[in-house]
C-alpha cells in the first residue's frame, strides 16, 4: 500500500473526529508556540546585545600595550607603555584602514564651577568620532589644529554634562579644571548609553590627546589605539597587517614576544552573544517539556481510538491489512496529528511573537532554525508517542478484534 | 481439481487456564468444492464458527492440516495469511462491520486498497460490484442512511471486490428481519448459481440454511450430519 493511501485513510480517519483531532493537537500546539516565543525573545535579546556592541563603532581593531616584565612580576594586558601617537601614524597608513585615534586615559576630578563629578578624561584625535560612530549635541568637536597646538578645549559626555551643568545651561563656552589645567567645552556628545559590557559610555571628557599626554599625564606613550578598518572584509588584513607594523617599528622578531595585542570587536560580541545562547537554551528546553506533554496527550487519545476502532481494525484485518499496514496507519495518524499541531504552532507563536515586539517593544526575531526544529520535533513526538498504540493495534489478532464490543 | 478447502483431522484445544481444557474442534475432516454453496449448522459451542474462521484464515488450527485451493496453509505467518485472506477470501459479518461515515463505493473498494489495486480500477470494479447486489444507486449513501439489508449487500459486495475463491459468511441474517434475509439468502444464491461462487455459511436458522445446496451440522467440534440437498426449497 502507497503511503499516499495511507496518509489517506490517516486524514479520513481524523476528519471523522474533527473536534477531538483539534483537542488532541492543542497539547503540541501550545509547547511549539511556546518555543517559537521563547525561542524568538532569546534571538532578540542577542541580536539588541550585538547591535549595541556594533554601536562601539564599525569595524573597530583595538591595539593596546602587552605586558611588562619588572623583576620578575608581569603585569596584566596594558601594563607595558609602548605605544605612542607616531605608532598610530603609522598605523593609518596601512591599506584597510580607514582612520586612527590614540587614546589616552586619565581617571580625574573635574570641576565646574561649584559642581565637581570624576570622571575619565580621555586623550583622542579628530576621527575618534568616525571611529566610534560618535555624533555631536551641541557645538564642534576639536580639530587637527588643536591637536598640534595641544590646546585646552575639552567635549563632553551626556553623563559628564548633567553632573557638572546641573542647572541645564550650556557647557559650551564653559571652563572646566581637569588636574588644575582649565579647558574650554568646545562640544557635547549625543548620548551613548551603557556598552556591551555594562559600562556608562556617556560618562567621559575627551581632549586633544597631545593635550592629555603633556598636560595630564607628562608621558609619550598612550594607553590604547584605536582603528577603524575600512569595511567588516578588511578587519582581518588590517588586523595581522597592523601586528607585522607594530612587530617592526618595536623591532621584535621572534621568538620575543609582542610588547602590544591587536583586537577586534567581533571577538567580544562572540562572547557576549554565547550568554544570550544559554539563556535561550533553558527557555527552549522549558518549552520542549511542554511539548513533550502534549505528545502524552497524543498517546491517550491514540491509545482510546484504538480501543474504540478495535473492531475497524479487525475488519481491515480480515479483509487483508497486514499487521504492519496497521501500524504504518495508526502512526500515520499521530504523526499527522503532532506535525499539523506544530505547524498551527509556529503560526500561533509567530503571531504571539509579533504581539510581544509591538506591545513590550521588545526586538524579536522568528529564527528560521527554530521553527524548522520545532516541526521536526513535533514530528519526532508523533512518532514516539504513537508508536506504542500503532503497535497495540498491529499487534491485535484479527479474530478477536472482529469480536470486540 | 483441488478442493476449496480440504481439512484433515483439524483440532482446535483452548487452554482454559489452571490445566483445564477444551476442544472447539475435536477431529473434523471436511472437503468444500468449488462451487459449492455450504452451510453449516449448529448449536452454539457446537465448533462451527471455530471452523469458519481457521477455514477463512482468520484462525489457526491447533493440530491437523488444512489445504486452501491446494496449498498447505495451516503453518502460515500472520502477514502470509492477511495476503490470502486479501487475495482469496471474502467476509460477510452478522453485524455488517462496514466503516461508519464512509460511503457504500468507498467500503466496498476497501479491500482492494489493501491488495494493491489502482484507484481508477478500485472505483469501477466497486461500482461494478455494488451494481451486481443491486444498490449501485446507494454509492454515496453512508451506512446510517441505509437499511440493514442493504448494509448487508455493502457488505457481500466488499467480499466480491477481489474476486475470491471463497466467500464465508458468519451470521449474515443474524441482524435482519425476515423479508430482508430473504432478499440477502436470495443474493447468495443468484452469486451462486451465476457466477459459480463458493459460498460457506454458519447460521443456526434451518430456514437459511435450506438455501444451502449442503448442509453440514456440528455438535460439540465433531461434524454429525453433512448432507446434500438436491433441490433448494423456499423459506
Amino acid at each position: 500500500m502507497s503511503y499516499m493511501a495511507t496518509l489517506r485513510i490517516a486524514l479520513d480517519a481524523l476528519l471523522r473526529n474533527r473536534a477531538r483531532s483539534l483537542l488532541t493537537m492543542l497539547g503540541v500546539i501550545i509547547g511549539v508556540a511556546a518555543v517559537i516565543v521563547t525561542v524568538s525573545i532569546g534571538t532578540g535579546a542577542r541580536v539588541s546585545v550585538q547591535k549595541q556592541i556594533e554601536s562601539l563603532g564599525s569595524n573597530l581593531i583595538v591595539v593596546i600595550p602587552g605586558s611588562v616584565t619588572q623583576g620578575g612580576a608581569r603585569s596584566g594586558s596594558g601594563g607595558a607603555s609602548t605605544l605612542t601617537p607616531e605608532d598610530g601614524m603609522a598605523i593609518a597608513k596601512l591599506p584597510g584602514v580607514a582612520a586612527v585615534s590614540p587614546a589616552v586615559t586619565v581617571r580625574s576630578q573635574a570641576v565646574a564651577g561649584a559642581n565637581n563629578w570624576q570622571t575619565t578624561v580621555t586623550g583622542v584625535a579628530p576621527t575618534y568620532t568616525f571611529v566610534r560612530s560618535w555624533t555631536m549635541a551641541a557645538g564642534a568637536f576639536f580639530t587637527q589644529n588643536d591637536v598640534l597646538s595641544a590646546a585646552k578645549v575639552a567635549v563632553l559626555g551626556q553623563t559628564v554634562v548633567q553632573n557638572l551643568f546641573p542647572d541645564g545651561s550650556s557647557p559650551i563656552g564653559q571652563t572646566i579644571i581637569v588636574k588644575g589645567v582649565p579647558f574650554t567645552v568646545v562640544g557635547t556628545l549625543t548620548a551613548m548609553g551603557q556598552s556591551g559590557t555594562g559600562q556608562d559610555q556617556d560618562d567621559t571628557i575627551l581632549v586633544p590627546y597631545t593635550s592629555a599626554l603633556q598636560r595630564l599625564t607628562g608621558q609619550a606613550t598612550v594607553g590604547t589605539i584605536m582603528v577603524s578598518a575600512a569595511d567588516a572584509a578588511s578587519v582581518q588584513p588590517a588586523q595581522t597587517a597592523i601586528t607585522a607594523l607594530l612587530e617592526q617599528r618595536h623591532h621584535i622578531v621572534p621568538p620575543q614576544q609582542d610588547d602590544f595585542t591587536v583586537r577586534n570587536l567581533q571577538d567580544i560580541a562572540a562572547a557576549a552573544s554565547s550568554t544570550g545562547a544559554i539563556l535561550e537554551f533553558l527557555l527552549a528546553g522549558v518549552a520542549a517539556v511542554s511539548l513533550i506533554v502534549g505528545g502524552i496527550g497524543i498517546m491517550n487519545i491514540m491509545l482510546v481510538s484504538v480501543t474504540e476502532r478495535t473492531r475497524e481494525i479487525g475488519l481491515r484485518m480480515s479483509v487483508g491489512a497486514r499487521g504492519s499496514v496497521i501500524l504504518r496507519q495508526f502512526l500515520t495518524e499521530s504523526i499527522v496529528l503532532s506535525t499539523v499541531g506544530g505547524i498551527i504552532g509556529v503560526l500561533i507563536g509567530m503571531v504571539g511573537t509579533m504581539l510581544v515586539a509591538l506591545l513590550a517593544k521588545w526586538p524579536m526575531v522568528v529564527p528560521l532554525s527554530g521553527v524548522i526544529f520545532s516541526v521536526l520535533f513535533s514530528a519526532a513526538v508523533g512518532v514516539f508517542f504513537g508508536y506504542y498504540p500503532a503497535r497495540k493495534a498491529a499487534q491485535l489478532r484479527p479474530i478477536e478484534a472482529l469480536r470486540f464490543e | 481439481m483441488e478442493p476449496v478447502v480440504d481439512v484433515r483431522d483439524l483440532r482446535k484445544i483452548y487452554d482454559l487456564g489452571g490445566g483445564g481444557t477444551v476442544a472447539a474442534l475435536g477431529g473434523v475432516n471436511l472437503q468444500i468444492e468449488q462451487g459449492e454453496f455450504v452451510a453449516v449448522m449448529g448449536p452454539s459451542g457446537s465448533g462451527k464458527s471455530t471452523f469458519m474462521h481457521i477455514a477463512g484464515l482468520l484462525d489457526e488450527p491447533t493440530s491437523g492440516t488444512y489445504r486452501f485451493e491446494g496449498h498447505d496453509v495451516s503453518s502460515l505467518t500472520q502477514d502470509e495469511r492477511a495476503d490470502i485472506r486479501s487475495r482469496r477470501l471474502g467476509f460477510v459479518f452478522q453485524s455488517y462491520n462496514l466503516l461508519s461515515r464512509t460511503t457504500a463505493l468507498e467500503n466496498a473498494e476497501l479491500p482492494m486498497i489493501y491488495s494493491g489495486v489502482p484507484e481508477i480500477e478500485r472505483r469501477r470494479i466497486a461500482l461494478e460490484k455494488l451494481a451486481v447486489v443491486g444498490i449501485d444507486h446507494l454509492r454515496d449513501h453512508t451506512p446510517n442512511q441505509m437499511s440493514g439489508g442493504q448494509q448487508q449487500r455493502v457488505a457481500i459486495a466488499r467480499s466480491l471486490v477481489n474476486d475470491p475463491a471463497l466467500i464465508l459468511a458468519d451470521e449474515p441474517t443474524g441482524a435482519l428481519d425476515t423479508q430482508s434475509s430473504k432478499e440477502v439468502m436470495e443474493l447468495f444464491t443468484r452469486l451462486n448459481q451465476e457466477q459459480g461462487i463458493t459460498i460457506l455459511l454458519v447460521t443456526h436458522e434451518p430456514e437459511v440454511a435450506a438455501y444451502a445446496k449442503r448442509i453440514i451440522s456440528f455438535r460439540d467440534g465433531h461434524v454429525v450430519a453433512d448432507t446434500l440437498q438436491n433441490q433448494r426449497q423456499a423459506a
